[in-house]
């Protein structure tokens, strides 16, 4: 390795690769965030992409991005701002300019900035970096294309072939630019095309070439070092939100011993889940992959009325679609996880963006009082954690739990210390005493207000459910007015007495914070660190993040009483304030809104919080 | 077979006393299935009785076995739920030609085309009962109803034609009072692997009353339907004159002995024949052009969809070293940090 001319030493660093939605970024962005963590850094990413398959090429609506954000330290976000770009065309770059840090690298293939890819980009000049504003900062200007038909000419790969390996060039040229080793890389191509030796010496040799090339052109350009993170000890594995809920569910089956079930139908950002489970035939999960999104929702609770534990996974409209029948499992009071994973809308909206608008869909989209717990995760790993509790909560008390990530924690990824399985809690399955002979399908556990769990196959439990209101006392069907209210009451009664076994509020900062910033679900990572950094800037902050939102911790009221300032973040427009509003009518909450498809970004919040320390 | 059971067929009434309104072909229906799973040998606790919306749809309140009266039209999504979490339960399925075929049609055929091991009873009275007398996706072109006064100008499904053209492999079907020959479909419908479809002409007596009558009045039955029996010539009336044969690619009625025809020239019903053509003809025979078929027209079998999932789950656990989820998440790419 050559002696560096220039070294940057950086405790954390963002960079993102971005191309063609057919230029492989979104590989080259997973194989670099492994290498990085392999490595021992702490990462986060997060992967950007049309919802069009192929997009027309070289325009900005085709560019997709991968971003990773690696640390010495802890890092919570994908990052907000870049301080390397790759961009393998002017889309690319122009799509990204904005999301440069001052004086951060740009590395742009430019063998693509030819007259018509330019214009198709939208510049008007010949001359992007300028156009963009890009000039005082550190241009790698790459004849990628060009080196790479270069490094592989002799090989006797056809020009398409040849082509699709520039996203590798351009990785070992990264690889160079952070020291990183390209042996994890190196093995992911052999393992992926060992059908194809030809396919495994381009790609190794074109790596190899990428990272030479960093050697050769160096003078150019700084490199950056970036130390191990001081990250507690164990095994580690890269996670994405959707596979850990996945997984979460799989942990919850073996913890219950009941059998997995998951009726659902592909959505984007949710989709998945529904993969990755259904490649789990090996832990005995049984996937019914619907017709439609009632049919998932309808399977699973046939699916849980026969024992199972019963899942269904979507996203908004497939939420909406699904009202009716979780009015059914509310009235039958059967347990049933139902996951969205939330994007942009309202209707199709963003498929493939993030946003925390179907708050209030959760806690009310269904006809009459129609009460079912809402849980919302806050990080792509623990998604896995809520995804258990989600469960866990759906079967020892017998009632629909909604389990609220969205598309920014379901692709994102983080490293996941695996856990020690015999240190996660029972799930004890409430099951239907046949020796008792004053059962009744409604006969409840006076603490828990819930029911008991009668699975079709046992003698002398036989018994009707169903949609119609039911008697307190009997199980059948009622038509009683008063009768009607009580259930109802109980119903609710029951939700609300979860509390009692759900954690409480967690203040994170200052007890006596100027602020109190309030958040819940995926914007944690943004607002923990715009937080942490106000404070290590000398400002009294605090973070209370909710991911119980029905029912709300037993200590919310405690908590928010103690502020005069509190300020509810939320990618939407305001719709947890509302329910803490509708919950604490005395609890004033001054609220900050984004609902642009897009995470919040730290440096907005900070802002943000700066101007309300000033005020 | 019935000596031999162990459940009496008045095992199978619960306790619920039965709301349908007096006269509703629906009672007989229930009497019909009851007779039919005491037939079966069935035991109350290994059957499942999923319903939708409708009339119909409060059978499983009288049935003294597990039961789940659900939400309009997604019955038989709930049952493949259930069947899929239990291939051990038997899973009956009640519906209506608005809960199945309107509301419910999506699920309808695509339960079918899986072929799903449930037990779907489709009551046929062309009519909204429950709310009180609108049209329904089988009410004959024109039909005047509340909400069709100068006659609805659509044309109604034929659910035979709908459940072969989804793919079904089983098809029957009965009349609601005929008592005798529905529980002889309903047994063969709980014996066909697979989804069986048994849609009961079924009589409301409120708002669609002798709807079916040209062809269920016990006048005419004979000679207006046809009993279709698997290696049996389709032989019919009260004379037991008169027969199907194929006439280029329709069928048509002839009478023996008239012609030169003799019994060796009528059609064999063959409910077996893996080819639909036959009958997609057979169920969609309707009076007076053909007497209407009554009876098993088709019973096929095909690979099963609860089974293969099964079976594709043994065969997947044999081979994998990931027993539990403590393997699965070490397998694969696991670094380690020190």
């Amino acid at each position: 390795m050559g002696k560096r001319s220039k070294v940057i030493e950086r405790d954390e660093v963002v960079v993102r690769f971005s191309g063609d939605s057919g230029d492989g970024m979104q590989l080259t962005g997973t194989l670099f965030s492994y290498t990085s963590a392999i490595f021992g850094n702490d990462i986060s990413t997060f992967p950007d992409y049309p919802s069009e398959i192929r997009a027309p090429q070289g325009t900005i609506s085709g560019v997709s991005g991968f971003q990773v954000h690696f640390g010495h330290t802890e890092v919570y976000t994908p990052g907000d701002y870049c301080d390397v770009l790759v961009a393998m065309n002017p889309a690319a770059l122009k799509a990204n300019a904005k999301w440069m840090k001052p004086g951060g690298t740009v590395v742009l293939d430019v063998d693509s900035c030819d007259e018509k890819n330019l214009r198709k980009a939208g510049y008007e000049t010949n001359d992007p970096i300028a156009e963009s504003k890009l000039r005082d900062y550190n241009i790698v200007k790459a004849p990628i294309t060009t080196l790479t038909k270069e490094s592989l000419k002799d090989m006797g790969l056809d020009n398409k072939s040849i082509l699709r390996s520039k996203n590798m060039y351009a990785l070992g040229l990264v690889y160079w630019l952070f020291d990183r080793s390209l042996d994890h890389t190196k093995e992911y191509i052999k393992k992926k095309f060992a059908k194809n030796q030809l396919v495994v010496d381009a790609n190794v040799k074109v790596l190899d070439d990428g990272y030479n090339y960093g050697n050769i052109i160096q003078a150019l350009t700084p490199s950056y070092h970036i130390h191990p993170a001081d990250i507690k000890k164990g095994k580690y594995r890269n996670l994405s939100g959707n596979v850990a809920v996945a997984w979460g569910f799989l942990a919850a089956a073996e913890k219950s011993g009941l059998e997995l079930f998951l009726g659902s139908y592909p959505i984007t950002p949710a989709t998945e889940i529904l993969q990755e489970l259904s490649a789990r035939k090996d832990l005995g999960v049984k996937v019914f992959q619907a017709e439609d999104e009632i049919a998932g929702i309808c399977t699973t609770i046939g699916a849980s009325f026969a024992g199972n534990l019963a899942v269904t996974t979507t996203s908004g409209p497939g939420l909406a679609l699904k009202g009716e029948a979780i009015g059914l499992a509310v009235i039958a009071e059967l347990p049933i996880v139902i996951v969205n994973v939330q994007r942009g809308g309202p209707s199709t909206g963003l498929p493939t963006k993030t946003e925390q608008s179907d708050l209030m869909q959760a806690l009310y989209g269904r006809n009459g009082e129609s009460p079912a717990v809402v849980i919302a995760a806050s990080s792509p790993t623990n998604c896995f954690d809520y995804a258990f509790y989600a469960a866990k909560i759906a079967v020892e008390q017998m009632t629909p739990v909604i389990l609220l990530t969205d598309g920014f924690l379901a692709n994102g990824t983080q490293p996941w210390r695996l856990p020690n399985m015999e240190e996660w809690p029972k799930i004890e399955v409430p099951t239907a005493d046949v020796n008792d002979k004053t059962w009744h399908p409604y006969k409840r556990d006076l603490e828990k207000m819930s029911r008991s769990w009668a699975k079709p196959g046992v003698a002398g439990l036989e018994h009707r459910i169903g949609g119609l209101e039911k008697d307190e006392h009997s199980g059948a069907v009622s038509h009683d007015a008063l009768n009607h209210q009580r259930m109802v009451e109980i119903r609710e009664e029951k939700v609300q007495k979860i509390a009692n076994v759900v954690p409480e509020l967690e203040l994170l900062g200052d007890e006596d914070a100027d602020i109190l910033v309030v958040g819940w679900g995926g914007t944690f990572g943004h607002l923990f660190t715009a937080v942490d950094e106000l404070q290590s800037e000398g400002h009294k902050l605090a973070l209370a993040h909710f991911n119980y939102i029905k029912p709300l911790p037993r200590n919310t009221y405690e908590v928010l009483k103690r502020y005069n300032k509190i300020v509810v973040c939320e990618l939407n427009l305001g719709q947890f304030a509302d329910y803490l509003t509708m919950n604490f009518p005395d609890i004033q909450t001054l609220r900050f809104n984004k609902v642009q498809g897009q995470p919040f970004t730290v440096i907005e919040l900070k802002e943000h919080f700066k101007t309300l320390l000033e005020e | 077979m019935a000596e031999n059971c162990q459940v009496k067929f008045t095992e199978f009434k619960s306790d619920q006393s039965v709301k349908w309104c007096p006269g509703c072909g629906d009672h007989a229906i229930l009497n019909s299935v009851q007779k039919a799973m005491a037939a079966l040998g069935y035991k109350k606790e290994e059957v499942a009785v999923i319903s939708g919306i409708g009339c119909s749809s409060r059978f499983p309140y009288y049935m003294e076995t597990y039961g789940f009266h659900t939400i309009h039209g997604r019955g038989s999504a709930v049952a493949s739920g259930v069947k899929v979490a239990n291939p051990e339960l038997k899973v009956w399925q009640i519906t209506g030609d608005g809960d199945a075929l309107a509301i419910g049609g999506n699920h309808f055929i695509h339960t079918i085309r899986r072929n799903i091991d449930i037990n779907v009873i489709l009551f046929n009275n062309q009519i909204y009962g429950l709310t009180k007398g609108q049209y329904s996706p089988t009410s004959k072109r024109g039909f005047i109803s509340k909400t069709s006064p100068f006659g609805t100008v659509e044309s109604p499904f034929r659910p035979g034609e709908l459940c072969i053209g989804a793919r079904g492999q089983f098809f029957a079907r009965c009349i609601d009072t005929d008592i005798k020959h529905s529980v002889v479909m309903l047994e063969e419908a709980a014996r066909h692997e697979g989804t069986s479809i048994v849609e009961v002409l079924q009589n409301c007596v409120i708002y669609n009353d002798k709807t079916h009558n040209a062809i269920t009045d016990k006048k005419h039955s004979t000679d207006r339907t046809i009993k279709l029996e698997h290696g049996q010539p389709m032989i019919f009336g009260k004379e037991k004159n008169k027969g199907l044969m194929l006439d280029g690619l329709n069928l048509k009625v002839v009478t023996i002995g008239e012609e030169g025809i003799t019994e060796d020239d009528i059609l064999v019903h063959d409910a077996h024949c893996d080819d639909i053509t036959l009958h997609l003809k057979l169920a969609d025979m309707e009076y007076p052009e053909y007497p209407v078929a009554l009876g098993v027209i088709r019973s096929v079998q095909a690979p099963v969809y609860d089974q293969c999932i099964e079976e594709q789950l043994e065969a997947v656990q044999e081979k994998s070293k990931i027993k539990s989820f403590t393997d699965l998440i070490h397998s694969g790419d696991v670094w380690d940090v020190e």
